[in-house]
């Protein structure tokens, strides 16, 4: 495989001009020195309770997301890039879930197979019809971007789900200026406090219709024991809203309500955190014990606004993914400015061929897998692995889609002898309401062993403070 | 406020409060125990600790015989034991942390450092030589956690609720106190007043940390009736009965404020307020010490099941 590029030194030669302040400051700074702060970063992680991320059954399985203290930098201009190609993108998936859950034009059109969506798990038959206010249905997305190269961008996921790690993205910030207010002082970086206060107004501004006061907001979290707890109660708390468990919440008289000290409240806006399945026991998963029975009626007749919307899954499903090129010209009518990573959809045979040939090349993924299980990385995997997972492949080829393995960029990283390269990607966050807003920066995912490419926090990755520089 | 945030913010008040009066009650048991005694008297002490504690029951399900090794163990390490101090933590740290958002971060770290640290304890090497060490440090704790509360948390419907918490479960504390030890207090032990009896005096005051406090404010030996009074009437002992009740109402004072509404609840605290201000300790004497006492936990159980409802703790 060829170098990767790197996000400091490019191909090699001269640094790269976002990093050269970082780059005269990292060559006067002593390993020990580093690893000091370092040390001083996790600290500051414990007290802030971000280590309360993870929970075992004993509650003392608590566990720090390893955080690397050099930052990754973006420039202004590769930002606006992204900025434009990023709106474009959620503005289109948002047309498309529109669509999809009125007259289905696209389909009409050809454009992507029927089944694909009326087959698909994530597609709510009970959203058609539907009408939630602006008619946005993903108002938190977070995308995920790879980079192969100094123009090469591309987008490996969309999240129109439940996004989550925007909690780190702000801890992260807050200590690296407590860390290193010099760096700060020579870089211009583009602040993302107002993360909460931008998610605020978007989820006041699809409040229902005719409210008589200002919109009440409450984020429905599964409980203490959700991995993501902390972030929804981070969020809560920085934003000045309820953070509510189902037991708190009630449907009387055709209203959401929630339970407090002065009795029942109406709820307008549910920023919610617990999947489409577990939303409401009457419609959904009848077991569900993490919903509010009777909500979707409320939300179907308009009183109560559902973040994002039941049904938005369908726009992140790995088997549409490939579409999603097809779907930016069909709504907007023009080429998308940032690239999918070519995607073979193993349903169809000629993909389904090809990918059988080339297993040891190929990233192999499941439909619905997420978090870095069920997936086979060709070309680190033994030739046992791989021929597992051809069985597995032919079983049931409609479940996996494959990939190139993407050479992704490398960024340097505080590693255990010295400063090394490790692969890296990143997830801005983007907020869809009366307007769009994209925090500039978002989390950055960095594979802390040598070599590999697999970024999740649940396969031994860490995160980066993202900075984007100002003009 | 959700009624579950109100529910979860009065409860870790009161099992931070336990936990500090439990470590009191067994500070002074030990005291009491290593006492030179004829016969089996220490069993006697147990009981009364155990009872006090009302956890006399439970121990005697789980334990049998009256050993003290194993009261201890009962009282600090058992979770079995909803009253133990292990239990007190683990519950009060659950508890902040399914309310995170209600909390300030030094009132968190409070919590979470002294569960930490208690659960990292073998019960095995707490010997009698470290346990006084170790009953201090429980109470150190939660003097923490009650200095983060008061110097950094808003005053509004989360302090409020903390403090009915905290006074509900202090002056239930001493009420049961009183109820296991009233009959040393009786005038027929004064007439006795023996060795034995002073020092079952200055335990009671011990019990409730008011053995130095009791010399200042009467200037005068240990005498039941005094201390009755210290314990129950007196203004200025903040363990009495009278100050849990002061701050009982203008805490729920302060609660109908800021809802614009009073409830049943703030009627009760008052008028258990009133009767505590305007009695006199020789007629409590007179009609029955233990009937007083008994009438009270009566009426504060009464009162924490009408905030519970008042503020929709649980519906």
């Amino acid at each position: 495989m060829v170098a990767a590029f790197d996000e400091m030194n490019g191909f090699g030669g001269e640094v790269r001009a976002p990093y050269r302040a970082l780059a005269e400051w990292l060559g006067v700074q002593h390993l020990d020195t580093l690893r000091q702060k370092s040390a001083e970063a996790e600290v500051l992680f414990r007290r802030s309770g971000i280590t309360f991320a993870v929970y075992g059954a004993e509650e003392a399985g608590e566990r720090l997301i390893p955080f690397d203290i050099l930052p990754r930098i973006i420039s202004a201009e590769e930002w606006r890039r992204l900025e434009l190609g990023i709106e474009q993108r959620v503005r289109s998936l948002n047309a498309f879930l529109y669509d999809i859950y009125h007259r289905q034009e696209i389909l009409k059109a050809g454009k992507i197979p029927e089944e694909l969506i009326t087959q698909n798990s994530a597609f709510l038959p009970e959203m058609i019809g539907v009408d939630p206010p602006r008619g946005v249905y993903s108002h938190i997305i977070g995308v995920d971007l790879v980079r192969t190269g100094e123009n090469d961008f591309m987008v490996l996921e969309d999240n129109t789900r439940t996004p989550s790690g925007v909690s780190y993205m702000l801890e992260n910030r807050e200590t690296m200026m407590h860390l290193f207010p010099d760096l700060f002082s020579r870089n211009r970086v583009r602040p993302v406090e107002n993360y909460p206060d931008a998610l605020l107004k978007t989820l006041e501004s699809v409040a229902p219709g005719n409210l008589d006061a200002e919109p009440t907001i409450a984020l429905l979290t599964p409980g203490v024991y959700n991995s993501a707890y902390f972030e929804h109660s981070f969020l809560a708390d920085q934003m000045g809203v309820e953070l509510v468990e189902s037991t708190d919440l009630v449907v009387i008289d055709g209203l959401l309500r929630m339970k407090t000290t002065e009795g029942l409240k109406r709820v307008d806006v549910l920023y919610r955190r617990v999947d489409d399945d577990f939303l409401d026991p009457l419609v959904f998963d009848p077991t569900s014990l993490l919903g509010v029975p009777g909500i979707f009626d409320v939300y179907r007749s308009g009183r109560v606004t559902i973040v994002n919307a039941p049904g938005a899954g369908i726009a992140d499903d790995k088997a549409i993914y490939s579409y999603i090129p097809a779907i930016i010209e069909f709504y907007t009518g023009k080429s998308p400015i940032l690239a999918n990573v070519e995607t073979y959809n193993c349903r169809e045979p000629a993909s389904l061929k090809y990918v059988l040939e080339h297993l040891p090349e190929l990233v192999i993924k499941e439909v619905h897998g997420s978090g870095g299980y069920g997936m086979l990385v060709g070309p680190k995997s033994t030739k046992e692995q791989i021929e597992a997972f051809r069985a597995k492949l032919i079983a049931n080829p409609t479940n996996y889609i494959a990939q190139p393995t993407l050479s992704l960029s490398t960024c340097p990283t505080l590693a255990d002898s010295s400063v090394a390269p490790r692969h890296l990607d990143l997830r801005p966050f983007v907020l869809i309401g009366d307007q769009v807003r994209l925090m500039p920066g978002g989390l950055t995912r960095v594979a802390l062993k040598k070599g590999s490419l697999v970024v999740n926090s649940s396969q031994g990755g860490g995160t980066k403070d993202t900075w984007v520089l100002q003009e | 406020m959700l009624g579950r945030t109100a529910n979860d913010l009065y409860w870790l008040s009161r099992y931070i409060e336990r936990a500090e009066n439990i470590a009191r009650l067994l500070e002074v048991g030990y005291r009491i125990v290593l006492l030179p005694r004829e016969g089996e008297g220490f069993h006697e002490e147990w009981r009364s600790t155990l009872e006090s504690a009302g956890c006399v029951q439970g121990y005697v399900q789980r334990h049998g015989e009256l050993i003290s090794q194993n009261v201890i163990d009962y009282m600090l390490f058992d979770t079995s034991n909803p009253s133990s101090i292990a239990s007190c933590l683990a519950n009060a740290r659950r508890n902040g942390r399914a309310q995170r958002t209600a909390l300030t971060r030094e009132m968190w770290e409070s919590l979470n450092s002294s569960w930490l640290e208690f659960s990292a304890i073998r019960p095995a090497t707490v010997t009698s030589n470290s346990l006084p060490e170790l009953l201090d440090w429980v109470r150190s704790r939660s003097a923490l956690y009650r200095g983060a509360l008061l110097n950094t948390i808003l005053r509004n419907d989360t302090y409020y609720f903390s403090q009915v918490g905290t006074f509900i479960e202090r002056a239930d504390s001493t009420a049961r106190i009183l109820d296991v030890k009233y009959y040393h207090l009786l005038p027929s032990s004064e007439m006795v007043g023996s060795e034995k009896d002073n020092y079952q005096w200055a335990a009671l005051l011990r019990s409730v940390s008011a053995h130095r406090s009791y010399r200042w404010v009467f200037k005068d030996h240990y005498r039941p009736l005094k201390i009755a009074d210290f314990m129950i009437l007196n203004r200025q002992m903040p363990r009495s009965l009278r100050s849990c009740y002061d701050e009982l109402t203008l805490a729920l004072r302060d609660l109908a404020v800021f809802y614009g509404a009073r409830h049943d609840c703030q009627m009760t605290a008052e008028a258990t307020r009133d009767l505590l201000l305007e009695a006199d300790m020789r007629n409590i004497f007179q009609s029955g010490l233990h009937e007083f006492v008994q009438d009270f936990i009566g009426r504060n159980n009464k009162l924490g099941n009408e905030i519970s409802s008042a503020y929709h703790f649980s519906d």
